[in-house]
């Protein structure tokens, strides 16, 4: 039971677990860069890093570069330690087979 | 979800982490290519010298000059092989060659190796030029060592052996030239090589 407790619910997704990816090794990402990773759409891409937002995983900071607004994505404490916890619980199961 | 849906979603992972912080698309020919350069270069070189130095050099003499020409017409031929082969390369991959990883990657190469290169400039200019081989070598395998954090792992390998064989070339200055040829003609063309067979060719 406490492997399956480990994997964590939010991350339970292709695209959250990829923008949680890029995020732990890279200090930062903007939601362009993001995009082009993923390979998804806008919309898409939005209500996952709502979602991880909402969860506490990610940071979210607005700015304008000149005239044009940038959303720029960071992971946050407490998503890097969920975030390993859940690759953890992954190896584990896999490691069973 | 089965337990092959999360061996995909691993590899997945491991993959993203190395595309969104690595550049991957250096090209193993452009370090073939450079290798090619430095050997003709110091081949010119080697001949001008014994020709018509008697084989040694002074400053102010023109054939110092002239090997100091070549020595920057070796370093920009690379740089834009280099550049020209790993943007095709890019784009071949279908990755950009002008993003967060090629920037943060040609500016940790680049501090290390553009110190190096003005502290050697500095020293010359007060006549000591002795050490200018070792320290080409040894800044240089710094640059390498420093930018393989954000690239292909193996350049690490590539910088130890120019550090070696610039601190070589400190305690032997007598051999200076054939040092830099070895770690700036073969041990490039080596390594293009072993790069091209392991990355390129796939």
């Amino acid at each position: 039971m406490s492997i399956i407790n480990n994997i964590n619910k939010v991350f339970d997704h292709r695209i959250r677990l990829g923008i949680m990816s890029i995020l732990m090794v890279n200090e930062y990402a903007d939601f362009n860069m993001l995009k082009e990773l993923l390979d998804v759409t806008d919309g898409n891409l939005a209500s996952h890093t709502k979602a991880l937002e909402a969860a506490d995983y990610i940071k979210v900071e607005k700015q304008f570069i000149g005239r044009k607004p940038n959303t720029r994505y960071s992971c946050t404490k407490l998503g890097e330690l969920e975030f390993k916890k859940h690759i953890d619980a992954l190896e584990k199961i896999i490691n069973k087979h | 979800m089965e337990s092959k849906d999360y061996l995909k979603d691993l590899s997945e992972i491991k993959d993203l982490m190395n595309k969104s912080s690595r550049f991957i698309s250096l090209s193993g020919l452009s370090g073939i290519l450079a290798g090619t350069y430095a050997l003709i270069g110091a081949a010119i070189a080697y001949w001008l010298v014994t020709e018509f130095s008697y084989g040694t050099l002074t400053l102010d003499d023109y054939i110092f000059r002239l090997c100091v020409l070549i020595l920057f017409l070796v370093a920009f031929l690379s740089a834009i092989t280099g550049i020209y082969l790993t943007t095709k390369k890019a784009k071949k991959n279908g990755t950009k060659i002008w993003d967060a990883t090629s920037k943060r990657l040609i500016i940790n190469f680049l501090i290390p190796l553009i110190v190096g290169g003005l502290y050697i400039l500095i020293i010359l200019d007060q006549q000591k030029y002795g050490q200018s081989g070792a320290l080409m070598l040894i800044f240089y395998g710094l640059a390498l060592v420093n930018a393989s954090k954000y690239s292909i792992g193996d350049i690490r390998y590539l910088g130890y052996i120019q550090i070696v064989l610039g601190l070589i070339c400190a305690m032997l200055p007598v051999y200076g030239f054939w040092l830099w040829v070895i770690g700036f003609g073969i041990m490039h063309i080596i390594y293009g090589t072993l790069m091209h067979f392991k990355y390129d060719t796939k």
